[in-house]
């Protein structure tokens, strides 16, 4: 069973791609793009049974500290740097975004939309928004920095990053055109460095 | 087969084979060596199509004995049996497996004890120094004479695992992958300081006779526990020494003389009367000389990408968070070097406080990743 959004993001990949995929997980949506895209590259990950699940999925993943940045990469070494649902749990955001266009031509990132009107409702109801993308309770969400679309755009103009693709997909799969940061729940971008 | 009544996951009742080679081969040192014979072992059955076989480097003070026991004594188990048995991460049901002693060693393979056939008595100090490179040689007319072509993996820890880069570079065509676990590409200073001192320990040693001793009867036994003693503290972190033997006293309180009063130093000392008399010392002096000469950047000018640049093989690399001797920094050297060249790499920093040691150990986190990987191997190459 191949995530929607795994298969929004192998659609922006090209065929033959490089491809790097920052906190890799399990290692399905790299075993997917190997397979649909003939893509190579690495998946990055930290957690030991998510490096081990990876390897078994025919990844070549590699156990490194992305917040130490991707220091072991020379410059435009990937065609495109994914970072899959992984940018709000990071503590160096900012960072790993402009790593991320230093090593790849392209990025993908997908992140939950912290202004989808079902969070936005559950904070006006008084309590911490909870959803399929946002699942954890506040007490034990590995998410540390929740944004909405707006805040998003608004760091990718502060780092120089030119957003080449947006699309929105609400809490169905389906693609969301009308009022995205209030009916998407998931936001995908594809951004590069602006030349 | 495996007889059941072995315990599980164990190659059981396993002999070594000798393998005598005529022709000489050509050494890094400019010189030739030869005739010589190879003692090894093999365990699993290797396929028609002669693509399963995994051949085992072993490190410092390894042999040829890596899994299984032998017959006559059901204690010897071989030095990686946790690794390599049916259902092991090395699966012998499936992939055939070779475990070689290198030239230089002292468990059957010629080396310094061996009588030079000219003279009719040991080589001793004649034996030449030899490089992981010149092993390598070796190994792949060891594969030659067994039929084997491409190896499904070449793998190894510490200078095992150096061996396996050196396949890498040296027989590209001939490697589909190298596991390449708790090593270097490259020794550091501190390393061969360490090795220096342990060479030293042996070489001043008056029972060392230049290397020639076999002719006087003795052995310097005194150097070469004195090596092995550094060695083990160099092996182990500084956590798990104290987690093992702590700084209780022996006898409740300081005797206020030399005898042993603290657990390590016992460890110690018994480590190091076991090691004198089951190696050589000679093989000891040869195989640290062949760690410190290991540096396959040498020849690109230090530039290790450049050097990995010809490897075609896909590698696994292990390190382990407190090895100290070669940390998980050194391992992050040798993937580096292999992204640089685009080559597919699979690196896990395994969480330990078992010191460079850990590459031997059982560890869920360290095997689920050799498993996994092993399996990916299997299924690519065990048709």
């Amino acid at each position: 069973m191949i995530r929607a959004d795994h298969e929004m993001i192998a659609q922006g990949v090209a065929l033959d791609s490089r491809v790097l995929d920052l906190g890799c997980d399990d290692g399905q949506l790299m075993a997917h793009l190997q397979r649909t895209r003939r893509a190579s590259g690495y998946g990055i990950e930290i957690v030991p049974e998510r490096v081990v699940a990876a390897i078994r999925h025919g990844v070549h993943v590699l156990q490194v500290n992305l917040e130490e940045g991707l220091s072991g990469f020379v410059d435009d070494s990937f065609d495109t740097v994914i970072l899959s649902q992984t940018l709000q749990a990071m503590r160096h955001t900012e960072d790993i975004l402009r790593e991320m266009l230093r090593v790849g031509k392209e990025g993908i990132v997908t992140f939950p939309n912290f202004g989808y009107w079902r969070h936005r409702w559950q904070v006006l109801a008084g309590v911490m928004p909870k959803s399929a993308d946002m699942p954890y309770e506040w007490y034990d969400t590995p998410n540390v920095h929740l944004c909405t679309l707006r805040d998003f755009e608004a760091l990718c103009v502060r780092i120089g990053a030119q957003v080449i693709e947006r699309r929105v997909m609400g809490a169905s799969g389906r693609t969301v055109e009308l009022l995205p940061n209030l009916l998407g729940s998931l936001a995908y971008y594809r951004i590069r460095a602006r030349g | 087969m495996v007889d059941p009544r072995e315990p599980a996951g164990s190659v059981g009742t396993v002999f070594p084979q000798v393998l005598h080679f005529s022709e000489p081969l050509p050494l890094s040192n400019g010189t030739v060596l030869g005739p010589y014979q190879l003692v090894y072992e093999t365990y699993g059955t290797l396929n028609a199509s002669k693509s399963n076989a995994i051949l085992i480097c072993h490190a410092l003070s390894g042999t040829h004995h890596v899994a299984g026991h032998y017959a006559e004594d059901p204690r010897s188990v071989g030095w990686w049996d946790n690794m390599v048995g049916p259902g092991k991460p090395v699966d012998t049901r499936r992939f055939f497996v070779i475990g070689v002693n290198n030239l230089g060693g002292c468990h059957g393979s010629t080396g310094p004890a061996s009588l030079d056939p000219v003279t009719a008595s040991p080589h001793g100090a004649r034996f030449p120094f030899l490089t992981v490179e010149d092993w390598v040689h070796a190994q792949a007319r060891l594969a030659d004479r067994l039929g084997i072509h491409v190896f499904a993996a070449v793998m190894g820890g510490s200078l095992g695992g150096m061996q396996a880069l050196q396949w890498t570079l040296t027989f590209p065509e001939r490697v589909r992958h190298a596991l390449i676990i708790a090593a270097a590409p490259c020794l550091s200073a501190q390393n061969i300081g360490f090795n220096e001192v342990a060479r030293q320990a042996i070489t001043s040693d008056p029972h060392f006779h230049g290397g020639d001793y076999y002719a006087h009867g003795v052995i310097p036994e005194r150097g070469l526990r004195l090596a092995r003693m550094l060695g083990h503290i160099t092996y182990l972190s500084d956590d798990a020494m104290m987690t093992k033997f702590g700084r209780e006293l022996l006898g409740g309180t300081p005797h206020f003389s030399l005898d042993v009063e603290f657990e390590i130093e016992s460890y110690l000392r018994y480590q190091g009367k076991k090691f004198s008399e089951r190696f050589d010392a000679n093989t000891y002096l040869i195989m640290t000389k062949a760690l410190d000469y290991f540096d396959p950047a040498r020849r690109t000018g230090g530039n290790l990408s450049r050097a990995l640049s010809v490897a075609q093989a896909q590698f696994l690399v292990v390190s382990f968070t407190t090895d100290w001797r070669f940390s998980p920094a050194r391992s992050r050297e040798i993937v580096k070097g292999l992204l640089d060249n685009r080559i597919s790499v699979t690196y896990a920093e395994i969480d330990s406080n078992q010191g460079h040691d850990a590459f031997l150990m059982e560890n869920s986190d360290y095997f689920a990743v050799m498993r996994a990987y092993l399996e990916r191997i299997a299924r690519e190459c065990c048709s």
